[in-house]
């Protein structure tokens, strides 16, 4: 078991005759995942390094049973190729396009609010299960199959937190990247609920950053709900109030979204936090002993 | 993106949101003209930078005669204005905005945001206007009042009637909110807004409701369908080094610290910055060059570093992931030659032939200090500094 996705997953790729499309379709397919082709409209009924082309999702999954889908498509364009996703009934929607206007993801929200698609992302590195399915930009080498669940809204912090797991022996269940930006699909309240109802997740790294409140409403799920030990990182305690520090979503604004006061809030709900960035792995393994 | 009052204030006439009548002046004389072209005083001259707080650092003047507005202009123009946003070297003034004057009978508060909580466009109200806002909701949170706008259905006139009765706005002033709220949400979509504030809202002694004050926040990532608005970008109130590193797709913000830091995505940037904190050193920059770093962009990264006088050393901390070690190693030797690096420069790389990119920073028979992991980095990096 896993989260999100596993060995049986079908995957179309959104926007797969660009350069970055088709790069990480070819990685995914090579890392063993059941990629079943792609969507670029205009370029249906051709092929690209073997990968059938689709000029619409709906095809796409009447012809492949696809249940997946990776959007790379760029920014102006993919808040439609999301709804487009949704419109033909696919699960799971993972969007790496970084750069999606804020008021597109507004109308993308309302859009899905009664559909029964779940969207990770935007402004993403994916999801992977370890040696089953990877959706999305991640070195899939730096995993290992195992019982630990990770949820981030940074990339490369997320590698380097499941690269710690790994050197520790620490394999991990599922890794969710969230995503950067205000406005955003999946929080890291649903992975936490979506991890505590996997029976293969023993323990959790969550992952965060100022801005927003993500952070402080998961830690009141793990107060009051979960039973999994769960441990943490709060990026961006040395970041100036007002600024935008790369993600869309990591400003500090009127004294609200620090890292110090979701810190204080994470370790009231007994989250285990850690102190430096190069101590996530052993912040969980102070509260969670693996067998 | 920020733009001027003036050219906020321009924006929302457009949109037929009530403004006082004003223009925009670089010299005393123009600001003479335009005193005596806006009609009766008393006037008000306005320093225009991009930083709130102006009425306290002498940045807003009276003046009850064409030639007190020109010589209060003249002597605004050129001053450096200090204010709790503009830190301490402040901003120099090189407009004023002349507007007409009027009587205010009541401050109050209006903004629009983009609630992340909800996913939704939220209008805020107070009816403590000229206040900040957050001192506000900290204080006295009742007097605080929201709407969340569907996005389908936009800003509807009851959610404005709800909106002007909390705030005491009854009898025909109801009506001249509503029109002034829904101008401020139609303003809001249409220029892709994070932040629409009007700070006082002011209600005239004539039963007038007018912005007194306007400040817009632009969503960065749309201004590429906004060009009109992409236009007023005044480069001059932004720090040189950050436009400059836009300019490269590098994202970069300026610090008060010493140890410059380059490192790929904004999360790994920013845990970068308080690993140097967490072992007593003082980052000088945020900067991610994203997923591709090219040698062009690590070379652009680091002349942007090093024209910062106060970096003493540089740390890079790069998980490769896809992009291969030894690649990114001959970027950062690459770039370290074309800069003539002096300072201490430490590289932490993790990823796809890490051990290649290793023994290439080795063999460039430049002062590069290898490190493993980020403690051992930041350790590294702030030890060079202490003792150079």
């Amino acid at each position: 078991m896993s989260i999100l996705i596993n060995c049986d997953t079908k995957v179309i790729t959104q926007g797969i005759t660009g350069a970055t499309g088709l790069f990480h379709a070819q990685g995914a397919r090579d890392y063993g995942t059941r990629m079943a082709g792609g969507v670029t409209p205009g370029k249906g009924g051709t092929t690209i390094d073997g990968f059938p082309v689709f000029d619409t999702v709906k095809e796409a999954v009447h012809k492949t049973g696809a249940t997946a889908s990776v959007i790379y498509v760029p920014p102006p364009f993919a808040a439609d190729a999301i709804m487009e996703a949704v419109d033909a009934g696919i699960e799971l929607v993972c969007c790496i396009t970084e750069g999606i206007p804020v008021l597109d993801m507004v109308k993308v929200k309302q859009y899905m609010a009664d559909k029964g698609t779940r969207l990770v992302g935007p402004n993403c590195p994916g999801v992977i299960t370890p040696g089953q399915c990877k959706i999305g930009i991640m070195p899939g080498y730096i995993h290992k199959p195992g019982k630990v669940g990770v949820v981030s809204r940074s990339g490369t912090l997320t590698y380097e937190a499941v690269w710690q797991l790994t050197g520790y022996g620490l394999g991990q269940s599922t890794c969710v990247g969230i995503g950067g930006d205000p406005v955003n699909g999946t929080s890291h309240l649903d992975c936490l609920e979506m991890f505590e109802a996997d029976p293969e997740t023993e323990a959790v790294i969550m992952i965060g950053e100022i801005g927003g409140n993500s952070e402080e409403e998961a830690a009141y799920f793990v107060r009051d709900c979960m039973t999994k030990p769960v441990a943490a990182y709060i990026a961006g305690r040395t970041a100036p109030p007002g600024k935008r520090m790369g993600h869309a979503g990591a400003i500090i604004s009127g004294g609200k979204g620090t890292a110090a006061g979701k810190v204080a809030v994470l370790e009231d709900c007994g989250i285990s936090v850690a102190a430096s960035p190069a101590e996530m792995a052993q912040a969980l393994l102070k509260i969670y002993k693996p067998n | 993106m920020n733009i001027h009052e003036y050219q906020a204030k321009g924006i929302l006439r457009e949109f037929g949101v009530p403004v006082p009548d004003g223009h925009v002046c670089y010299n005393g004389a123009s600001a003479r003209e335009w005193a005596k072209r806006l009609g009766d005083g008393p006037w008000v001259v306005k320093a225009q930078i991009h930083a709130g707080g102006r009425g306290k650092g002498g940045g807003v003047k009276i003046a009850t005669s064409p030639e007190e507005v020109r010589t209060t202009s003249r002597d605004m123009l050129g001053m450096t204005l200090r204010t709790h946003q503009t830190g301490p070297d402040g901003k120099v003034v090189t407009r004023v905005l002349v507007e007409k004057g009027c009587k205010i009978a009541r401050e109050l508060y209006v903004s629009l945001l983009v609630d992340r909580t909800t996913s939704r466009v939220t209008v805020i109200a107070s009816t403590e206007g000229g206040m900040d806002i957050e001192e506000v909701a900290a204080a006295s949170p009742g007097k605080i009042f929201r709407e969340a706008v569907d996005p389908l259905v936009g800003l509807t006139a009851f959610q404005c009637r709800k909106l002007a009765f909390s705030l005491g706005l009854t009898g025909k002033l109801t009506g001249k909110a509503v029109s002034l709220f829904q101008g401020l949400y139609t303003t809001f979509i249409a220029c892709d807004c994070s932040l629409l504030e009007i700070n006082p809202l002011v209600v005239t002694t004539e039963s007038e409701l007018l912005a007194l004050d306007a400040k817009f926040g632009f969503d960065d990532n749309a201004v590429f369908r906004h060009p009109m608005i992409a236009d007023l970008r005044d480069y001059d109130e932004e720090d040189p080094n950050e436009v400059e590193a836009s300019q490269h797709d590098l994202s970069y913000i300026s610090l008060s610290g010493n140890i410059g830091c380059l490192v790929n995505g904004a999360g790994l940037a920013m845990a970068t910055m308080d690993i140097i904190k967490h072992y007593g050193g003082d980052p000088a920059n945020f900067l991610d060059v994203g997923g591709g770093a090219t040698i062009e962009r690590v070379t652009e990264a680091f002349k942007i570093i090093l024209s910062d006088r106060n970096v003493k050393g540089i740390l890079v901390n790069i998980f490769g992931g896809i992009m291969k070690c030894d690649v990114i190693a001959n970027g950062v030797i690459e770039a370290a030659r074309q800069v003539s690096l002096k300072v201490p420069l430490v590289v932490r790389l993790e990823g796809t032939n890490v051990e290649k990119g290793k023994q290439l920073l080795a063999d460039s028979g430049l002062n590069i200090v290898a490190a493993d992991g980020m403690a051992d980095a930041a350790q590294k990096i702030v030890r060079a500094v202490a003792a150079c």
